[in-house]
């Protein structure tokens, strides 16, 4: 903006803000929000730990033995605590948004939101439970 | 009970200022006053010079929207009494280009609305005589929501995307462009998808939510795209796997 | 590129899902529960053999390549948006699904030779 401000009469001259790098700090749902889309980033890190346990696996034994030795270590033990409480975040908001985009209609009514999202949380608990029988059967 | 409140405008005067600057005015506090009232009180009183726009001053027009204490609003649906004890901050729409004071430019918005084209499209008009277009509350059922929409331009100003990506065709557009879409006597559905598929589209939104947290009516903007990507992406693994199926 | 965005979208959808549904009681049992002892670690011969069953060889890689593709389509748009690296975006999208697509080869690869 030019120090002197010169109006030409009759034409209106326009203020436009500059939104600042900063604005997800400006709001708490847009902090929220910020927060959300990093969940992404701890989805992605339990996709790769997945890959180099299926590597572990792979390789033997003793690889696999210093893999699970490798995950008693306190970094990696708070790195997971923290992914797990992200990871959990996107569970929580996915489910929250998922009658937003996917509309259920039976005989001509729309089913009410809280249904969906309960039936999705449902569904988690009984997945879940299934995987961590599955897997604890030794 | 505060006989008064202080109401903190922001006011820009291209002809005398580069920067917008605050003034504070002190309003007489009445309870059934809404934010409105105090402008208006502001203009026949205390500083005719202060420009803002209103009209119905209940709700349905879309004129008054202003931010209020930083959040958007329909300055004639917010209570002063809501605000208490203040001083109540009164800026205008962000994001929009502001013209003088409270009013900003929706040129932009304008623009976008059309090239939706928010009106029935038939392939073929039927004539009068064959009568109206029949339509059951249940299909009425299915774009109530979306055609709420007043054209306050809230969503707009709440919407992080639309301040960083001023192309970005916007809630309002699209939840329009959704409730003809879904409306049982419109054929319009792929001229509308192939102007919302395009870069600055649905495909930009990413489901902030804060457009529909800030609709005075209710109209879900947000569900509303997400409704569309849906559409948009089962169209287009259709045309994938039918390609003389879609038209 | 514009014309990917539907399949794109519809990548991460499915990939969101995943993930809400299976990681957190994965990366509870994996990351927390097993490591401080609150169960008994699976048995070495035991996932081995789970590993080799070919229905769980496909459940493993829906596991892993779906929820990379999420994360691949969020980021990307977290810094696009976020950071407003805008100049770079053409960059950004290449490295976040490339990566993503690095992720699945290394997924099907080590699925389909394990035994």
């Amino acid at each position: 903006m030019r120090a002197e401000p010169h109006y030409t009469l009759y034409h209106p001259r326009w203020y436009r803000r500059r939104v600042s790098v900063w604005w997800w700090l400006q709001k708490r749902s847009y902090t929220a929000f910020v927060l959300r889309e990093v969940t992404s980033v701890f989805v992605a890190f339990f996709a790769v730990l997945s890959l180099w346990q299926l590597r572990a696996l792979a390789q033997g034994p003793e690889a696999y033995g210093q893999f699970l030795a490798r995950l008693r270590t306190p970094g990696l033990l708070t790195l997971d605590a923290i992914a797990f409480l992200f990871v959990l975040y996107h569970t929580i908001t996915w489910f929250n948004l998922t009658p937003k985009a996917m509309v259920v209609r039976l005989s001509g009514k729309r089913v009410p939101d809280w249904v969906v999202v309960a039936l999705n949380y449902a569904a988690w608990v009984v997945v879940s439970a299934v995987l961590a029988w599955a897997l604890l059967r030794r | 009970m505060a006989s008064t409140v202080a109401l903190t405008v922001a006011r820009y005067r291209p002809e005398q200022e580069s920067v917008p600057t605050w003034q504070t005015y002190e309003i007489p506090f009445r309870e059934d006053w809404v934010v409105l009232d105090a402008l208006n009180h502001i203009k026949d009183h205390l500083d005719g010079s202060l420009a803002f726009r209103w009209s119905c001053r209940m709700g349905v027009c879309g004129s008054c929207g202003m931010k209020v204490n930083g959040t958007p609003k329909l300055t004639c649906a917010s209570f002063l009494s809501e605000h208490l004890p203040g001083p109540i901050s009164v800026e205008p729409l962000d994001y929009f280009p502001v013209v003088r004071d409270l009013v900003v430019d929706l040129h932009d918005f304008v623009q976008k609305l059309k090239r939706v084209k928010p009106w029935v499209i038939r392939n073929e008009e039927r004539p009068p005589s064959d009568g109206e277009y029949l339509q059951t509350p249940e299909q009425l059922d299915t774009y109530k929501q979306f055609s709420m929409c007043i054209n306050c331009m809230l969503c707009y100003s709440a919407c992080p995307i639309y301040g960083l990506e001023p192309g970005f065709i916007g809630p309002a557009a699209i939840a329009l462009a959704q409730r003809y879409n879904m409306d049982s006597r419109d054929q319009g559905s792929s001229q509308r998808l192939k102007v919302v598929s395009e870069h600055d589209g649905i495909w930009q939104c990413t489901f902030v939510g804060e457009c529909t947290k800030v609709c005075p009516k209710h109209v879900d903007p947000a569900g509303a795209i997400q409704q569309y990507k849906l559409t948009a992406a089962t169209h287009w693994v259709k045309s994938l796997v039918l390609p003389w199926g879609t038209r | 590129m514009e014309r990917a965005t539907p399949l794109l979208w519809l990548l991460f959808s499915a990939g969101g899902t995943v993930a809400a549904f299976l990681f957190p009681i994965h990366l509870f049992l994996t990351g927390l529960a097993v490591p401080l002892g609150w169960v008994e670690a699976p048995r070495y011969d035991f996932l081995h053999r789970l590993v080799t069953h070919p229905v769980v060889r496909l459940y493993l890689f829906v596991l892993i390549s779906l929820p990379l593709f999420h994360w691949a389509h969020r980021f990307r748009y977290t810094l696009y948006d976020g950071l407003q690296l805008k100049h770079l975006t053409a960059l950004i999208a290449v490295l976040c699904y490339g990566a993503a697509l690095v992720g699945t080869a290394m997924a099907a690869y080590l699925l389909w030779t394990i035994s």
